[in-house]
């Protein structure tokens, strides 16, 4: 997920700075040589046209080999039936949408990403809120707290992902241990092996995982509220809670729903986490759209299905994305383009 | 055309794909990308890429290119990579990327390799070493052609702790007991406080064995070749074989968390609590000492390693002596040249063969190397293999990985108790229809 925010970022800049340094130098250029006549306009307008080509180009380039050739062939992909070898000759149109869209395991795919979406913000908010608010005051040993929220988003995915497997192993693992020296049982197939506890084990997991990413985004943004109206309204009288409320919330709006964009994203493509803990399992308990198109394509080469999955899965977040940019980022972003 | 829509397909499987394809176009310029042109060089992947079996395949190689004077280029790699290579290549469809001589599995991948045309068929050109080892070529064969020339072939049954029977007070153990014997010791070893079984039902692989072997033993063999030529899965034996692997759940013989065990990564998987002695048997193929050395402190095979063949049931309909296993096979490419052949051949000969048994590094297929497994638990296997009856291919490897996975996934679900004999048999016929 975070690649593909910066590949975007990357071929995004290019795209736009130069053309807006360019039209910007022709305007200086022109009332200061307004007598040569339409020849050097024409010139010039070419060679503005040439810089943008050749600033543009590269970052295109890359942007159009590694996403949109991939979501082109995806889409070509998924209207075949095709095992990984040889040519795609065996077109069945839609039928591989069918089979994916009737797919009880999909289906059910699709509702645990949207559960996880729902529950991480539901989750991740209020508690990442609280911490940050917390951790931002000064206190003693403020900065080694920072340090420890934060280190498991640092953390490789598949690492914590596997220390997690250990800790949660059933009978052996360091968690029933504690459990049972402390006389309280486990459930009896694990905590992963339960086909009603596993997926809240697993947001258990991924909370612990990203919390540190929700504080750490809001205590930066929390840098960028102003001084003065903690002082104005400490002079009001403000109590804690008040300021909390009133001022230092509001503020932060915009980092809050930068986070909850990137939270809901990074839920909808959940894989590498589920995949080392569960693989899907048990019985399907945890499947999302991502382990299910692995499922079916690496492991049982139905690239067709997979092909078929995936688009499902780029359209279910593109119009995520673009109601969660319309509904709710829009605040944010609307003043900006007026100010340009 | 074809060329350009393949390479873009490869783009689409990701940037994981692409690289290890562009891994696979390094090791072939190695060669100067010469497969076809040059007769003189031919490549060679296989997954023995750790110690004494790493080290007398480079022999092998050497010994060959001495005599012939035909370069061998080994990759030897990890057998997940190599999977993932092989595929890789494939895709790429270039003869420069996809090795000479490689590894099959047969079943299901291998009809993919044949319908489209990247396999070689070498039942003329290796009609001696056939005639030798025909009894397992069998699963290797389309349309009666031979793809493929099978050089280990293992089967799957329990393997068990010898203490731990032992401290249970079971003192004799029955190479190929019934189900009641079987359940007798699992009986003993819940008395005595120790967990019969594990079983890595989180890799559902593990847990379909139950259930192919129950096939095995329900359904005569003609009956499975025919429903799978068929694709007509409704006679009652598959719905016979469902119940007796419920029976054997509802004995609740397996480890705690068993649907969230995998089968062989750290002392936790299913190998893993039989290697450190937390369970008395698991269920797997002759592979199981080697992985199971792995994960002991020492990296020792255990020695309280034994085996016994899967139950028989009362009244079954398949063979006793019939067996469920499979093996790896040694395939060459359509675009490889007729050296590679001969290299294939010479990996099944007398000599090579006994080497490889000699090393434990397999079960040999070739009668002459038979007597020449070295290790006593895994030679326990040989009379067993070749005790007469038939040995039918792991059934995911068998439908291949399509049908397979619907049906492994399908019986997993019933070890979690969410799906009954009549599912297993619905999914199977489902995905093969859909094929």
């Amino acid at each position: 997920m975070a690649d593909d925010v910066t590949t975007r970022d990357v071929a995004a800049s290019p795209a736009t700075s130069p053309a807006r340094g360019a039209a910007g130098r022709t305007s200086r250029v022109r009332p200061a040589a307004p007598a040569r006549g339409g020849r050097r306009g024409v010139n010039s307008q070419l060679r503005k046209r040439l810089e943008i080509v050749f600033f543009v180009a590269p970052a295109l380039a890359l942007f159009g080999l590694f996403v949109i050739v991939p979501i082109a062939t995806a889409v070509q992909m998924s209207l075949f039936r095709w095992k990984g070898i040889g040519p795609l000759v065996d077109f069945v149109g839609l039928r591989n949408y069918v089979s994916v869209l009737t797919n009880d395991v999909f289906t059910g795919a699709v509702v645990h990403n949207l559960v996880i979406v729902g529950l991480s913000i539901l989750i991740q908010l209020p508690l990442g809120l609280a911490i940050a608010l917390l951790l931002n005051r000064r206190m003693w040993g403020q900065s080694a707290l920072r340090t420890i929220i934060f280190v498991p988003y640092v953390l490789a995915e598949v690492v914590a992902g596997v220390i997690w497997l250990q800790l949660l192993q059933p009978q052996y693992g360091v968690i029933d241990g504690i459990l049972d020296a402390v006389g309280l049982g486990s459930p009896e197939q694990g905590w992963l092996g339960d086909p009603d506890l596993a997926l809240w084990t697993l947001m258990v997991v991924l909370t612990w995982k990203y919390l540190g990413l929700a504080v750490i985004l809001f205590l930066a943004g929390l840098q960028g509220v102003p001084e003065e109206l903690y002082e104005a309204a400490q002079l009001d009288g403000a109590t804690w809670w008040q300021v909390q409320r009133k001022i230092t919330i509001p503020l932060l709006g915009p980092t809050l729903r930068t986070w909850g964009f990137l939270s809901m994203i990074g839920s909808l493509q959940l894989f590498d986490m589920v995949w080392i803990l569960t693989r899907g399992g048990p019985a399907n308990a945890t499947t999302t759209m991502a382990t299910f198109l692995i499922n079916e394509g690496t492991e049982r080469s139905n690239f067709g299905i997979a092909g078929a999955a995936s688009v499902v899965l780029f359209v279910v977040a593109l119009f995520m994305a673009v109601l969660y940019q319309q509904l709710i980022l829009r605040r944010d972003t609307r003043p900006e383009t007026g100010r340009n | 055309m074809t060329r350009t829509k393949r390479s873009v397909a490869a783009i689409a499987l990701g940037s994981a794909v692409a690289l290890l394809a562009a891994a696979c176009a390094g090791q072939g310029g190695g060669g100067g990308g010469s497969t076809d042109a040059d007769a003189d060089t031919i490549t060679w992947w296989h997954n023995s890429n750790t110690g004494e079996g790493k080290e007398y395949y480079d022999q092998v190689a050497a010994d060959f290119e001495a005599e012939t004077g035909v370069t061998v280029e080994v990759s030897a790699m990890q057998h997940e990579d190599m999977t993932t290579k092989l595929q890789a290549a494939f895709q790429s469809g270039s003869d420069d990327q996809i090795p000479d001589v490689y590894m099959s599995r047969g079943g299901g991948e291998l009809q993919t390799e044949v319908e489209t045309g990247v396999v070689r068929d070498l039942t003329e050109a290796a009609a001696d070493e056939i005639a030798k080892i025909s009894a397992f070529t069998g699963q290797y064969t389309v349309d009666e052609k031979v793809y493929a020339l099978p050089f280990s072939m293992g089967i799957v049954g329990f393997w068990y702790n010898k203490d731990l029977f032992a401290e249970a007070g079971i003192d004799e153990v029955n190479p190929s007991p019934t189900i009641e014997e079987f359940y007798g010791y699992v009986d003993q070893l819940d008395q005595a406080g120790i967990t019969p079984i594990s079983v890595g039902a989180k890799d559902a692989w593990p847990a379909a064995h139950y259930w192919y072997y129950a096939v095995v033993r329900e359904c005569p063999f003609e009956t499975v070749e025919n429903a799978i030529a068929n694709t007509d899965y409704s006679d009652p034996c598959f719905i016979k074989a469902g119940e007796d692997v419920e029976d054997i759940i509802a004995k609740e013989p397996f480890n705690k968390g068993f649907l969230s065990t995998g089968a062989q990564e750290g002392p936790t998987s299913a190998s893993g609590l039989l290697a450190t002695e937390k369970v008395a048997m698991e269920l797997a193929g002759h592979w199981e000492p080697g992985v199971a050395g792995g994960l002991t402190e020492d990296e020792q095979v255990p020695d309280f390693l034994g085996w016994f063949a899967f139950p028989t049931f009362d009244g079954q309909g398949g063979d006793p002596a019939d067996q469920m296993g499979g093996g790896d096979a040694w395939s060459v490419s359509s675009g490889a040249p007729d050296a590679a052949v001969d290299f294939a051949k010479y990996l099944l000969s007398d000599e090579v063969q006994q080497g490889f048994a000699e090393r434990d590094m397999g079960l040999p297929t070739n009668p002459a190397a038979t007597g020449s497994v070295a290790d006593e638990t895994l030679a326990q296997l040989i009379p067993v293999r070749d005790g007469g009856g038939n040995t039918q291919l792991y059934l995911d490897t068998r439908l291949g990985q399509s049908v397979g996975g619907a049906m492994n996934d399908e019986i997993a679900l019933m070890f979690a108790g969410q799906a009954g004999p009549q599912d297993i048999v619905d999914a199977i016929q489902s995905a093969a229809e859909s094929e």
